[in-house]
């Protein structure tokens, strides 16, 4: 059997490439060929990484609000502090509006899993509900402090306050509608790749954003009653 | 084959079966569709050729122990900070370790954080992101604790301002 070299190469000069010639056996013949094209990827494969990167990204975000927070949340301009604004059981109760969110994605990615599409639906709108619930008593708490003169601008200590929570709750009513928009595809298109990789995506930008807070309730709520 | 194609071969002599060997255009053909994807028998392995993305297998027992643990990790701070158990020094000792605890709890069973998840790259990036959080947020509150403490006016400073 002999061995034919087949260069499979572009036309014109030496390969570029610096690795060696492989050898596939085809028809009986060896053949010797350059890889000259990119490896084949399927769609998607680096996204889940891509959006991990966001993610860390996002995490210097919040790093630096909380440093402003840490190094601000003392300044209080003669104002209310921490003990006097914050009422631990409405947080106590937001936290546990988020910790449930995180176990009913859970429930979702494990139904997708299972290639159970309206199970997947069902726990996703379940979570939306959850994050609703979460972002209707910050609000609410937001509008009291407000309400009573407690607002972002009455002293530095507030102004850095609103800005960390605010943030991580701007970022709650992204997911939120990230969650309803992958509802409707999920509806559209059922369980496509594209779309096990959306709730992928979507379940470690959930799952991140419950991380942040458990920076936020310990810093700023628990820590600050313990001033 | 035009010349355009990137790979040519002796044409009508070999029978190019070998997916690397054909145009690229063909590629797609021979990777398999549907619902694969996600659910294989791989548990995030790399292995060569990957032929559809791999998503992160989770499990039952991963997010029912995650979240019994996070709750635990929850409750007991706040229980700590509102009955106010110890001292206020040794609360916010104690509420940091259940912090960090609880972190590293939903970065292993709720993210699904490994050291072999996308091949490594996962965890070298949060570990670059960690330690840069670290350096910016200890450099960012030590500097300005000492700028407090040094340029602050004194209380007999603030009795000559006029």
């Amino acid at each position: 059997m002999s061995t034919t070299d087949w260069t499979v190469t572009a036309p014109g000069p030496e390969p570029h490439t610096e690795e060696a010639p492989k050898t596939e056996i085809v028809d009986g013949h060896h053949v010797r060929f350059y890889e000259l094209d990119e490896h084949a990827h399927p769609e998607g494969y680096s996204t889940m990484l891509g959006f991990w990167i966001y993610l860390m990204s996002d995490c210097l975000i919040f790093a630096i609000l909380f440093a402003t927070y840490g190094v601000l949340g003392g300044n209080y301009a003669a104002g209310p502090g921490p003990q006097d604004l914050f009422e631990l059981p409405l947080i106590a109760l937001n936290t546990a509006m988020l910790l449930f969110s995180s176990i009913t994605y859970g429930f979702a990615m494990l139904s997708m899993q299972a290639n159970r599409l309206r199970a997947t639906q069902g726990w996703l709108a379940v979570t939306g509900l959850f994050g609703l619930a979460f972002l209707g008593i910050e609000l609410y708490e937001f509008q009291h402090l407000i309400h009573i003169g407690a607002g972002p601008q009455r002293s530095a200590f507030l102004s850095s306050f609103f800005t960390l929570v605010g943030t991580h709750g701007l970022h709650v009513t992204f997911g939120l509608v990230w969650l309803v928009t992958l509802i409707v595809q999920l509806n559209k298109r059922g369980l496509v790749p594209a779309n096990q990789r959306r709730v992928a995506c979507l379940s470690m930008f959930w799952h991140f954003l419950d991380v942040v807070w458990i920076g936020v309730f310990t810093v700023v709520y628990l820590m600050g009653m313990l001033r | 084959m035009s010349g355009h194609d990137q790979t040519t071969a002796d044409p009508g002599t070999a029978d190019l079966s070998h997916p690397d060997l054909k145009p690229s255009g063909t590629l797609q053909a021979t990777q398999p569709t549907g619902h694969e994807a996600g659910h294989g028998a791989h548990h995030g392995g790399q292995h060569g050729g990957h032929a559809v993305a791999e998503l992160p297998h989770a499990t039952m027992r991963d997010y029912v122990i995650g979240f019994v643990a996070s709750v635990i990790l929850t409750a007991i701070p706040f229980w700590l900070v509102m009955t106010g158990t110890f001292s206020a020094a040794a609360t916010a000792a104690i509420i940091t370790v259940f912090a960090v605890v609880q972190i590293v709890v939903h970065m292993i069973f709720f993210l699904h954080m490994n050291s072999k998840a996308e091949g490594g790259w996962s965890l070298s990036t949060l570990v670059f992101t960690i330690i840069v959080v670290v350096i910016m947020l200890s450099g960012s509150l030590w500097v300005m604790s000492h700028l407090h403490s040094n340029m602050m006016p004194q209380a007999h400073e603030l009795s000559q301002i006029p």
